[in-house]
This record gives C-alpha cells, structure tokens and sequence, in this order.
C-alpha cells in the first residue's frame, strides 16, 4: 500500500511518501529522523498533542492553557477534551505542572502551559 | 506625572520586544518593554496550540510557554515592563531623545525618556470591511484572532457553525480550535488557487477532522439580518465569481483569516517612513528606521510566519541597538530591490562589507527554485532552494565580502519546471 | 397615567421633536422600537448637513432645510456632538455639467442661501487640492457641513431625557386607538401608554404606523444608500463635502470627510422592496469607487475599513409629509423624512411642536431647563495634563480600550451607565470599535465592560438587540464529537 502524508514535524512540511508492504514501511521524502517516525505513528496509532484551556478560580487568569504531555491517540481526543472542559482548576499553577495524571492509564499526562499565581 | 528615563524603550512585549530587551538588558543596558495588556507574551498567549520554538529553543513549544520563556529571560537579563499600559505619542527634540508618552490606569500618565527606540508592536488582521464582503452585517462575524481570544482567553464560544474566509494560518489553527471545542467547521473558503497557511496546517487542521478547502472561491455575499445564516460561496473564474456555480453554506459564525498587516501608527507618528511592499517600516541593515535611533523588527517589520524567526530577527536587531548606543555611527545605506518572483526583502539597505541576513516572501509555488542576488548587472550569489511557498518566509544569510557598493536586486526563479 | 405627548419612533425627527417638547410643562414619551435611539434610518446616514441649494424652496423639505441648517452652530454649543461647517462643494467635470452647477447656484441664491460662490477650476483646487484636476469648476457653498448623526440623536435623546422626557426603547407599536380624548397605545409585548397627542415620526414604517392607529394611507418606499468608510489615513480625505451634479433621484455620490477625521463616500441610491434590506453589493462598492475615484483620485480600495446601508423613507411626492393627520385626532404625521431630514431635522421638531400647539396642546415654558449638557470628556481630545487630573478622579480615564480610535475604559463605561447596552450603542456613542482594526483587537474587552457595567452575562449581550447574540456560549457547553 502507498501513501503520501505532509509531515507535521515541523513548518516545513515535508511531503512523505509511505510504502507499507506487511510488517515493513518504508518512509520517503523526510528531511529528518521525525518525519520517519511522525509516518510510521501515523499508519499504526495516529496520535497529536492536544491543547486546550481548563477553567481556573483565579480572576487573573480564568482558564488555563494545557497541552498533552505527548501526542495522543487521536480517537481518544474527543473524550478527553469533554472531560477537561469540566474541570476546574485551582492555583497556583505553574508551567508544566499536571493537572490531569496518566490520562486512562496511557502514561500522557495533561500539564500547564502557563504559570497562574 | 511620573517621569523616568531609560536607554531602550521597547514598544511591544511580543516575541519580538522580549527577544530584543533580553539583549540589550543582559549588556548592562536600561530596556523597559512597554505594552498595553496586562501580561508579557503578546499574541502568543491567546495561540495555545503547540509547534513554536523548534528553531529558537530546540523544542516544540505552545505559545503560552514560547511566551513564558521569553518573558523570564527579558526578566532575569534585568529588563523592566511596563504593562498595561498604551502609548499615545512619541516626540524627538533636538537632541535626538524621545519622550513617549504612555497611559495607563495604574500611573495615569507617565513619560518615559530613552536614547533609543524598539518598535515591536506586531500586526493585525484585515477584517470583513477591508476585503469588502458584500452583503449583512449581522453579528457573528469575527476576524480569526478575535475569536481566538475569545475563545482561548475568555472561554467563550463565539457560535455552533463556522465557515472560515481565507486559509491564513490563524483561521486554520482556529479551524481545529472550533472542531474541539465543540463547534461545526462547513469548510475554509480561499480566493487564491493554493492555500495561504503552512502545508501541515492544512493536514493537521483541515485534513484531520474532514474539513473542506475550497481554493480559488470567494463568499460573495454574506446572510442573515440579526446573526450571520450563512455565505454564498462562488468558484472564481478569472478573478471573477461565477455565480452560476454558486451554493449556500449555512453557518452562524464568519471568521476571517485573510491576512495581517504591520500596526505602524505609532512609527508614523514618529515620522518613520515605510516600506510601500511590506507595510512595514522601512529599514537599513541595522534594522533603523529613517528615524536615527528608532529600530524595528518582528512582525510589525514584515509578517512573519514562524515566531522563531522573529525572535531571531529582533535579537540581531537588538546588537545593532547595543552598537548604536555605544556609539557606533549609523549604517551606510546601499538599497536593494526585488526583481522577478518576490513580494519584498527586509532589510531594503544592505551596508557594503557587512554580512547581512535578508528575508524574502515569495510570490510562487516551486519544488525547486534558485533565489538570485545580481550586481551591476552581474550575479554575486545564489543560492538553491526547495519547496518555495508565498506561505513561508524566506531567510538567507549574504557574507559581508560580496555586499558591496552597489545595489542588488534579488531574483527568484523556479527551477523545477524547466 | 395619560402622556401629554407620545412621539413614536427615536430617530432624528422624534428625537428632535422630544428635544423640543421637554422645554415646555409637557409629560412626553419617546417610544423605539429598536434597542437604542437613532438605530433606524437614522444611524445610517451620510451625516450631511446641506446647504440648501439642492431643492427649489417651494418644496417643505427645502424650507426646513435651510432653517434647520442655521440652527445646528447652536445645537452644537448647548449639546456636544460632533459637527463641523466644513462647506461643500459641487465639483462639474465638463462643461455640461457646468451649466447644471450654475443652475444649482441660482436655484440657491434664490432660496436665500447666503455665501455661495461660482468657482472656476482654479478656484476649485485652490479650495481643495485633493480634487482631480480635470475638474472644470464648481460651486462652494460655506455653510455645508458633516455631523455624527447617531451622536447627533444620542444627544437630543439626551436633553430631552435630562428635562424630563421619558423613553422606552425595544417598545415595538401594534396597535392605537383614540378613546375619545386621547390614545391608547399597545405594544406587542402587551405593553400600555397612554397619551393625549401622538406624533408618528416612525421613519420606514410610518406608513404602518399611520394604518394602525387609522390615519392617512400612504406608502413608503425604502431608497437603498450604500457608504464605505476609508481609514484615516487615506490619501484621498478632503477637507470639504464634495459633491457631484446631482441627478433627479439622488443627490450623487459623495466623499464626505466625517467631523470625526475619517473619510466616507456614497451613498448610492437604489430602490428596493424589503425595509429591513440593508445588504452592500460589490457592484455598487465598485460604482462608487468609480465615481469617487472620479473626483477624487487619491481615495483606493486599500483604504476601505467597513461598508453599511441605510434606506431613506421616500413617499411618492418625494417631500415630507408634515401634517396634522385628516383622518386620526390629534395625531401628527411626520413621514418621509429622507435626504435632507437629518439637516431639516431641528426645524422639523420645531415645526411639529408648532403643530401640536396649532392642534390645541398648551405649551407652557418650563421655569428651570437644562440648556446645556455637560461637556463629554473624551480621552482622544484631552491635554496629558487633562488626562492626568482625570486619571485622579477615575483611573478608567487611562485606559485605553480601543487602541485604534484612543478610546478609554471610562467613556465606555459612560455610555453603559447611559443605557447604551448593546455592542452597537456603545460603538456610536464612545467610536469604540470604529477606527481601522473594527473591534479586532478591542471586542473581548468591550464584551467584559459591558457586561460587567450592565450586570447582563456576557453570552446575552447582542450587537444591537433582538437576537443579534456576539457569542454563543461558555466552552464546555457544546460537545466535542470528532
């Protein structure tokens, strides 16, 4: 099976051209080690990282951005962002803190990605 | 009236400010970076979506935390901020120093005297009324930054379906925003016949979740008395709609992406000239204005599309404020110009003998493309370059020893299809 | 309890009938049925105050044009708004359209419009060096002006209000009955006012107004005007009203330099059918550049900053019609009141009380009247020094909000406390939201001063009333389903 992707490694975005023959894919048109890994993840568990914002109870700073720890699966997005709309943050909070631990027991954790005082 | 005086003011504590007060307060200089929100970070803050800083900090980074670096080098380099605070005029005497006048409702006004001047106040985005949409004008209608904010700082959502008017790469990180904040996304609408936003924009944003792009279509008429209903989308058949092939996409909310322009009041109001093709203000290799002392750089210079470029930009910008500052006399100006293929190239002066880097935007698609400086009818240097976008900035460095006395003009060629 | 007067409808010609009513021991009523005043015909208008050479003076229109033109360096002093005597000029491009020009000035000079000069083509580009040069010669009439026309109404709304007139906006007229000696008027929300004389000053609907309550039938039909408006620093703003020939439908398209420093041209003029079509089409963006661009070169459509459409109320007879009605008692009609209403306008409120009295309603001066309204502060206009004693009183003062027109926290705030609730109101009293960015930057600021000052929730807060809703909800409120 042949399959072409633009990799979202980086701005650049590489144009990859996958071959997949069984077991064996083979990875054409990356400029780097990532685009070659970002393929491979993405004919067998397409997983991005995930942002989104949390409700906090400070004034200052009402809703929190957050990210995935790591990119994750892509059909277990939509549940997690349903369950971090509904969550309520309390500071302080600083960047890189958890604020959701082991997200279904993926080992991803959802962090800050800003400090709230 | 509080008075105070510093070496740099630095408008803006955006990307660009930040990069350039962490330089020039880490040499031991005075730099107050002055900005009208209450927080340091500028638009950064509101992009909570990850892919900045592959470049400047070796790591992929969200926008809140390319900001919180920024901010706390600036911070422990020993530069001041002032915050919320709005500048409402600048004035040069005799001397050559400046006075801003700022307002704020924590100082009310407050003057600021400094040497030297970094403008770094960003862009904006064209709107509904610059592009001239025909039709309503009921609510619902948002530029791509604007429902950011709103959406990333407030929590709020601007509506339920959403047809997004341009494939800038704001409306197409908004694209994704909406998709999971629960919204509707009918599609992303694009006068050109390719898209404005980056490649992988397109993939992760679009493709992922079904959304369609329809290039070289134009909304040809907004619907809907009290909120928007829906648009009028026409294919474009030599600039024109043709309306016979027209449909209806119904949607309560109108965001637009189509473009961003440098915020240049203020450097107008300080006299600076501007750059007729990049918006911007029009600068010498040291990235001065035609206002001795006044400096500029990041996106209210040119817009960029990647952040990191504009972190590096205004940190070489902020050498050349350190040199100016101790002394060193203005640069000498030979011009530049674009020839075939190019929209602009920032500096538009180079200074003979000096290595200088030079950014470009493209006006064409090329897989393979050869990026030309020629003098004196001569070429001097080339350079080959792969997969040329009008949606990626083009940024190369010449040595000092080929920039000589005479002017050059940059060329771009594709190389692929010949 | 009984009104002495309801005046339905709070755009320019029922608000200047209130401004005039409040001076005397009168118990009148402003009834809107938008969410603020002015939001109708009204708000949409070139801002133009005429110079009264246009219509032949047999026509009501002219006669209250020319008055009302001299009353609006009085109106400006006691309530504040934005107006400015830039003067006009009528620019001919040949020399048929020369003779047309001549027509114009003798058809002035013969309504007593004093000042008006012939100019040739120096004379032209001596008076505006912004008109092309091919221009063959012209007329300048001193006495043109512009005005802000929704800070115009604000602030007769205003003065009437401060001496005592009331006013319900969002009340929408379904019904009216005369009970013998008064009216008795019904909202569609059920809503009762009761009053001894009405004055039908509902702009594009009076005609329905008129039906309901069992007056004259008449029709009105809407003349749609498009306008754009040009950032400031647009290389083509002229320092007088340009107009050109008129025709017989319209008086042109304009270039207009707002009192404001901005830049706007049309307006066209089509009819249509629907009172509520306000839509702008790209062919007439593209007529009106053309005829601009005609005049006036230096205007591009890089500057344009926003479009809107207004509809003037025409009648058949294509005056105003100004009139005790025959058929309803005590009742006054004050119908199609298009181009030049807004100019005409204080002349129209003096007129229509002249027509109460005339009806048998006693006027009985006040002892005590505000004359004056309170001059506004407005941050873009202070000193530094100014600004600083203002900060003093309120730190507000100080900050900015919108950054593209200078407008500060406390005149948005202001204009809340002043019941301009919707996103709308606030950006025609303060120009929050107006200048080049259109809310771009400034919007989410607005939406939180808003709602904060007026107790409503952010997510109910509208553009300008009705369902206008800005936002939909909180995040969360929606499910993700991907």
């Amino acid at each position: 099976m042949k399959k072409s992707l633009i990799c979202i490694g980086c701005p650049r975005g590489c144009r990859l051209e996958i071959e997949m023959e069984g077991e064996t894919i083979t990875v054409r048109g990356n400029s780097c080690p990532r685009g070659e890994s970002y393929a491979k993840q993405e004919m067998t568990n397409p997983r991005r990282v995930v942002t989104a914002v949390v409700h906090t109870t400070s004034e200052q700073l009402p809703w929190l951005p957050v990210k995935t720890s790591a990119p994750f699966p892509k059909a277990a997005i939509a549940p997690l962002l349903n369950r971090l709309y509904k969550m309520t943050v309390t500071p302080p909070v600083h960047c890189g803190d958890t604020i959701l631990e082991d997200i279904d027991g993926s080992g991803i954790h959802v962090v800050a990605t800003e400090s709230c005082r | 009236m509080k008075e105070e005086k510093v070496d740099v003011a630095v408008i803006g504590a955006g990307a660009a400010g930040l990069a350039a007060a962490t330089v020039i307060a880490a040499a031991g200089r005075k730099a107050l970076v002055i900005d009208r929100e209450d927080f340091p970070g500028g638009i950064l803050r509101q992009c909570i979506h990850s892919g900045f800083g592959l470049k400047y900090y070796h790591e992929e980074l969200t926008g809140p935390e390319y900001a919180e670096r920024a901010t706390i080098a600036a911070q422990k380099a020993g530069a001041s901020f002032a915050l919320g605070c709005t500048v409402t005029d600048i004035q040069i005497d005799m001397m050559g120093e400046f006075t801003l006048v700022l307002l704020s409702a924590a100082d009310g006004v407050r003057k600021v005297h400094a040497d030297a001047i970094v403008l770094a106040m960003g862009c904006r985005e064209r709107n509904r009324g610059n592009i001239a949409t025909p039709g309503t004008r009921p609510a619902g209608v948002f530029t791509a930054g604007s429902a950011q904010k709103l959406l990333n700082l407030e929590g709020c959502l601007p509506g339920k379906t959403a047809v997004i008017v341009g494939s800038g790469d704001i409306g197409l990180i908004m694209a994704r925003r909406l998709k999971w904040s629960g919204m509707e996304v009918k599609g992303v609408v694009e006068i050109m016949p390719h898209p404005s936003g980056l490649a992988r924009n397109i993939a992760q944003c679009l493709e992922d979740f079904g959304i369609p792009l329809w290039l070289e279509h134009s909304v040809t008429r907004i619907i809907g008395r009290d909120r928007v209903e829906g648009v009028e989308v026409a294919p474009l058949n030599h600039g024109e709609p043709d309306m016979s092939r027209s449909f209806t996409l119904e949607c309560d909310t109108l965001l637009y992406s189509v473009g961003l322009i440098p915020e240049t009041e203020l450097a107008q109001q300080a006299g600076v000239l501007l750059d007729r093709d990049t918006g911007g203000p029009l600068v010498d290799a040291n990235y001065e204005t035609s206002v001795s002392g006044i400096f500029s750089a990041g996106n209210v210079l040119h817009v960029h599309d990647l952040v990191d470029f504009v972190s590096e930009e205004a940190t070489r910008m902020a050498h050349c404020v350190l040199a100016r500052l101790d002394g060193a006399p203005s640069a000498e100006k030979v011009g530049n110009e674009v020839g075939s293929n190019l929209k602009y190239v920032v500096p538009a002066f180079h200074t003979p003998g000096a290595t200088t880097n030079f950014s470009f935007r493209p006006l064409i698609i090329a897989d393979e493309a050869l990026l030309r400086a020629e003098s004196e009818g001569k070429t001097i240097w080339e350079k080959k370059l792969r997969f040329v976008r009008p949606a990626e900035m083009i940024s190369v460095t010449l040595p000092g020893e080929l920039l000589g006395h005479a002017p050059i003009t940059f060329h771009l060629q594709d190389t692929a299809t010949r | 309890m009984i009104y002495d007067v309801a005046i339905i409808g709070a755009g320019v010609s029922g608000a200047a009938t209130a401004w005039q009513l409040s001076r005397y021991e009168l118990k009148t009523i402003l009834l809107e049925k938008a969410a603020d005043v002015g939001f109708g015909v009204s708000k949409a208008n070139s801002g133009i105050v005429h110079g009264g050479f246009h219509h032949p003076v047999s026509s009501l229109k002219a006669r209250l044009e020319i008055r009302g033109n001299l009353m609006f360096e009085k109106l400006h002093h006691e309530l504040g708004f934005p107006f400015k005597r830039c003067g006009i000029l009528v620019a001919a491009f040949s020399e048929e359209e020369m003779s047309q020009v001549r027509k114009l000035y003798n058809q002035g000079i013969a309504n007593g419009v004093t000042n008006l000069e012939m100019c040739s083509h120096e004379r032209m580009l001596a008076l505006e060096p912004k008109l092309n040069s091919e221009v063959v010669g012209g007329f300048y009439c001193p006495g043109g002006g512009t005005v802000e026309p929704y800070r115009y109404v604000f602030s007769l709304v205003e003065f009437a209000v401060r001496n005592g007139t009331e006013l319900l906006c969002n009340w929408h007229l379904t019904k009216g009955e005369y009970l013998g000696d008064h009216w008795r008027l019904t909202a569609a929300d059920g809503g009762i006012v009761e009053a001894r004389y009405v004055v039908n000053a509902a702009g594009l609907f009076a005609d329905e107004v008129s039906r309901s309550c069992g007056g004259e039938e008449f029709r009105i039909h809407p003349r749609k005007g498009e306008e754009y408006l040009l950032d400031r620093s647009s290389k083509g703003c002229p320092s007088h009203v340009i107009f050109p020939v008129p025709t017989k439908h319209s008086k042109g398209v304009l270039v207009i330099p707002t009192s404001e420093g901005t830049t706007m041209i049309g307006p066209t003029a089509d009819p249509v059918d629907d009172k509520l079509d306000t839509e702008t089409t790209s062919a007439h963006l593209r007529r009106i550049l053309d005829q601009v661009r005609s005049m006036v070169n230096g205007i591009s459509h890089r500057d344009l900053i926003t479009s809107f459409a207004g509809l003037r109320p025409v009648l058949d007879t294509e005056d105003f019609y100004i009139a005790p009605s025959q058929k309803a008692p005590a009742f006054i009609q004050v119908a199609g009141i298009q181009s030049p209403g807004l100019t005409a306008s204080p002349a129209i409120g003096e007129y229509v009380k002249d027509l109460l009295k005339g009806e048998g309603l006693r006027l009985m001066e006040k002892l005590h009247i505000e004359y004056e309204l309170s001059p506004r502060h407005e941050a873009r206009h202070e000193t530094i020094e100014n600004l600083d004693k203002l900060h003093d009183e309120d730190p507000a003062w100080t900050h900015i909000i919108c950054r593209c027109e200078k407008i500060s926290e406390a005149e948005i705030v202001e204009a809340v406390r002043k019941g301009h609730t919707t996103v709308d109101g606030v950006k025609f009293y303060t120009r929050a939201g107006m200048g080049r960015c259109q809310g771009g930057f400034c919007s989410a600021k607005i939406l939180k001063i808003i709602s904060r000052e007026s107790g409503i929730p952010m997510q109910e807060l509208t553009k300008r009333g009705g369902s206008s809703r800005i936002l939909y909800g909180t995040l969360g409120d929606l499910e993700v389903r991907l």
